[in-house]
């Protein structure tokens, strides 16, 4: 009865699913589907390494300072950190004394309560705050930006498929658009083309333009590729700030495995060879 | 309580024996996974992912209470408080990223031991109970897990939440008010967070109170093994302990070998970038796939593309994701064939390993792609051969399939000639 | 899991052949195997119990400035220093008279109020506002509360009595209001912690 009433079912639902198919099949021959405008313009991020990648990187700290202060002058009044506190900035090598000044001077306030009257207010951030938001809540950051919301971008490296390269990518990927590419695609007021964003058009502009735009104080020369490379490795440490931690436990806790594994894995053969000897005497 | 020949449980301290006499907790233990438990001598590596995904669970329910003492769930805070967990929680990273991985190793422990268990027809009498009982728990660990990966509250898991219980929306007549009832709301809120948490905690329990029940039943008539072949005698099995324990103990080693290399150094590589952006009820991410567990039944889910009369395409797909699961349950029914091991059914064989593997592999690579062809096309034929495989092949296999001869016991098949008292 | 045992059964097929020692290759290989996933889970355990001290985020407010140039002498605030409140008294000088006028050596826990202030701001008495008994907070600090029968603080839940020194003098309290770390950045900002 069982097989009887399966057998119907199987049927009924093997039909439904072949006839899909031979409907979606002739479909398909007479009507190919035509990929998206945006899939043929559109590029992968670009390849580049940093020197946190692969499982015995190590953050530079050099280079993420380099990159803070990038974000600092180039990302931070538009694009938050609200998930990485001003104490964070000690795993990149700044001295307490730095932290409390870079907290003290940031170019936004906390908000805060004025202690006499209760009235909203802002004071400077200690390093015990997260970073304040560059804008009150989403109505207001979309308003100032010509409807587009800057993302914060404490995870952006790791809310993002294409990771830190592709932050590299789109930040060094401004181009005119291909004169081939179709009206409809093309950036409309307010837009900017870049290939590598998912719909070719982003709502932010280019926000590392020349040479220099930052003054590095390690001397290092501010190309544009640079400043890109150096931001993009800090929002990999902004994403996540225990990735080297991360790696080095991961050697440690493998090794001990790796030898208890091979230690039972002995343990397994001596305890068995008994009845593998017996297999064997009863074979001879 | 299996073989006379069982080992008995005798309590060397007189500790020991007072316990017995009122609380035979060693004993029970003895005679499920110590020495009291006769196991087949011949069980292959198969035969390890069972107390595998059984660690696993214990991996899972270990990291996932500690992540409760920090986690917070509300709509508002709940994607900061796993941040917190990630960033100032001393080893936060470490247990979330457990957790997070760990449900996909309990996952692949989970579906080697059910193919296994198709492959080696472990499903058939005397064993339908345990089998049955299986399929409960593996139906429990995809709530389970479905509810978890909500509770982070980025895109993937808003999303998520919203287009599983709009399957229920599908049912006619009460499908709304019930994607209502479980939503306690409109769309995903606070509400259901907080169920979906307590619910996430509670249901890992009771697959745990599902597992023991597993395993009793196991202890009726025995462990299965490669044969198909019951025991016969004492020379047949080995005690559980330390044979088995042994095995799986070194397994083990090899398996945390994986995980930990997943966890330590790829840990976001089974997860999706989506779920790193917090929750939009306004904006759905481009593309949005399940975990890729759910990958095969989300494919058939979405092979149904045309109407059968009065049924909308979304109920059939409903039906039928939830039916290619519900078909196990009548499995030990479906296929009667007395063989149990595929080793000795030749037919069996090749529709298992050129029919239902690769139908599985293909509808899972489909559940994962995106809704376009010929990712479609693909999982309508894939869908169709697994339903075919499961209601149409295996019932008909079964009468007209002639099998090749077993051994006699399963010490002949491992030392390859008959025993003297065999022959 | 993949404890194994080292005895073995008598009718068991694997059979002992003693060698050198007493200790056979086996058993050692067998103890060994035993021994590392003992250090393995203890090793895992650590993590999984050291979640549970303060995080770094916790950890960071461990310290907190208070301005203190409003209270006028006689007042105290409470503020909040570690989730716990923290009482800042500006004592009058009768009160300073009364603290110091206390013989020490008659009290339960001896403590001059030079012991609980520091040089040149002895009118500063900042203490922890948890009763020392079992954890209540004092009345006292905030305007028209009891303030006991020695004119400091007063707890409620059991009847403690603390000076104006926020020495324990009467009822269950143990000890004396605790005073926390801190030290003036400049006259009217403190630091505590």
């Amino acid at each position: 009865m069982v097989r009887f009433f399966g057998i119907l079912i199987g049927l009924f639902f093997a039909g439904m699913l072949v006839y899909s198919f031979g409907r979606g099949a002739v479909e398909y021959i007479t009507n190919p589907p035509t990929k998206a405008v945006e899939y043929q313009f559109h590029e992968e991020p670009k390849k580049v390494s940093f020197a946190s990648d692969g499982p015995f990187g190590k953050f530079d700290n050099q280079q993420l300072q380099r990159g803070f202060q990038v974000y600092k002058e180039v990302c931070a009044a538009c694009h938050g950190l609200r998930l990485v506190a001003f104490r964070n900035l000690a795993d990149l090598g700044y001295t307490e004394d730095e932290v409390k000044a870079i907290a003290a001077n940031w170019i936004i306030e906390t908000p805060s309560i004025d202690p006499s009257t209760g009235e909203a207010s802002t004071r400077p951030p200690i390093p015990a705050d997260k970073f304040p938001k560059p804008f009150a809540n989403d109505v207001a950051a979309a308003a100032a930006n010509n409807n587009a919301i800057p993302p914060d971008l404490s995870l952006i490296t790791k809310a993002r498929g294409g990771g830190a390269p592709y932050i590299y990518s789109l930040l060094t990927g401004y181009t005119e658009p291909p004169a081939e590419l179709p009206e409809a695609n093309r950036p409309g007021p307010g837009l900017h083309y870049n290939p590598y964003f998912a719909n070719l058009n982003i709502a932010m502009a280019a926000p590392i333009i020349q040479e220099d735009q930052v003054t590095y104080s390690d001397g290092t020369k501010a190309s544009i590729d640079q400043m890109a490379k150096d931001v993009s490795a800090f929002l990999i440490w902004t994403a996540e700030p225990s990735l080297i931690k991360q790696k080095q436990t991961g050697w440690a806790v493998l090794a001990f495995l790796l030898i208890a594994t091979i230690l039972a894995f002995l343990s397994y053969k001596t305890i068995w060879a008994d009845v593998k000897a017996e297999k064997k005497k009863k074979e001879a | 309580m299996s073989f006379p020949w069982a080992q008995q449980y005798k309590p060397t301290t007189e500790f020991g024996q007072w316990m017995d006499d009122r609380l035979p907790v060693g004993r029970m233990i003895y005679n499920s996974l110590g020495a009291g438990y006769p196991t087949p001598r011949n069980l292959n590596y198969m035969w390890n992912f069972g107390s595998l995904a059984g660690v696993f669970l214990v991996v899972q329910i270990v990291t996932g209470i500690i992540l409760a003492m920090h986690y917070a769930a509300n709509a508002e805070i709940a994607f900061d408080s796993v941040e917190h967990i990630m960033r100032d929680v001393n080893s936060g990273w470490m247990i979330r990223y457990a957790h997070a991985n760990g449900a996909s190793f309990f996952f692949i422990a989970i579906y080697l031991h059910i193919g296994r268990g198709l492959y080696y027809g472990s499903y058939k009498a005397p064993r339908e109970m345990i089998w049955l009982l299986g399929v409960v728990i593996y139906l429990l660990a995809m709530a389970t897990a479905f509810m978890g990966y909500v509770l982070p509250w980025g895109q993937m898991s808003f999303w998520g939440a919203k287009v599983i219980t709009g399957l229920f929306e599908a049912i006619p007549l009460v499908g709304k008010p019930i994607q209502e009832l479980l939503l306690g709301g409109f769309a995903p809120d606070n509400a259901a967070l907080n169920r979906f948490f307590s619910l996430h905690y509670l249901l890992p329990f009771v697959i745990a109170g599902v597992i023991i029940m597993h395993i009793w039943a196991l202890h009726i008539p025995g462990s299965n093994n490669p044969t198909g072949v019951s025991v016969k005698g004492k020379q047949d099995t080995v005690p559980f302990h330390p044979f088995y324990t042994a095995k799986d103990g070194w397994f083990l080693g090899l398996a945390l070998i994986f995980f930990t290399g997943m966890m330590f150094f790829m840990p976001n590589a089974l997860g999706h970038a989506d779920n790193y952006i917090p929750a939009n009820p306004l904006s759905t991410p481009a593309h949005i796939v399940p975990e890729w567990y759910f990958w095969p039944w989300y494919a058939i889910l979405r092979a149904f593309t045309f109407d059968f009369l009065f049924v909308p395409a979304k109920l059939l797909g409903v039906l039928a994701m939830f039916s290619a699961i519900l078909v196990w349950f009548f499995l030990p029914w479906l296929d009667k064939s007395p063989v149990r091991s595929g080793d000795y059914r030749p037919r069996f064989k090749k529709f298992f390993w050129f029919g239902l593997i690769p139908c599985i592999v293909i509808l899972g690579i489909c559940g994962g792609a995106p809704a376009e062809e010929p990712y479609v096309m693909l999982s309508q034929l894939a869908s169709a051969y697994y339903f075919a495989h499961f209601l149409i092949i295996l019932p008909l296999l079964s009468r007209i399939e002639k099998p090749k001869p077993l051994p006699n016991s399963i010490t002949e098949a491992v030392t390859g000639k008959p025993l003297p008292q065999a022959s | 899991m993949a404890s194994v045992d080292t005895t073995v059964e008598p009718n068991d097929p694997v059979t002992s052949e003693p060698g050198i020692g007493g200790v056979r290759r086996r058993d050692f290989i067998n103890i060994a195997a035993v021994s590392f996933a003992g250090v393995g889970v203890v090793a895992t355990v650590f993590p999984l119990v050291n979640q549970m001290n303060p995080s770094a985020d916790v950890l960071a407010l461990s310290s907190i400035e208070v301005d203190i140039s409003a209270i006028e002498p006689g007042q105290a605030i409470k503020s909040s220093w570690r989730k716990q409140p923290i009482f800042i008294r500006n004592l009058t000088a009768p009160e300073i008279e009364a603290a110091n006028q206390v013989d020490i050596s008659g009290l339960r826990d001896p403590e001059t109020l030079a012991d609980r202030t520091q040089v040149g701001k002895e009118n500063w008495l900042i203490t922890l506002g948890v009763c020392t008994h079992l954890g209540c907070v004092p009345l006292g600090a905030a305007q028209g509360e009891v303030k006991g029968e020695y004119g400091g603080y007063f707890c409620p839940c059991h009847g403690s009595h603390y000076d104006t020194a926020g020495r324990t003098r009467k009822g269950p309290a143990p000890t004396n209001l605790e005073v926390p770390e801190y030290s003036f950045l400049t006259d009217t900002v403190v630091k505590i912690g």
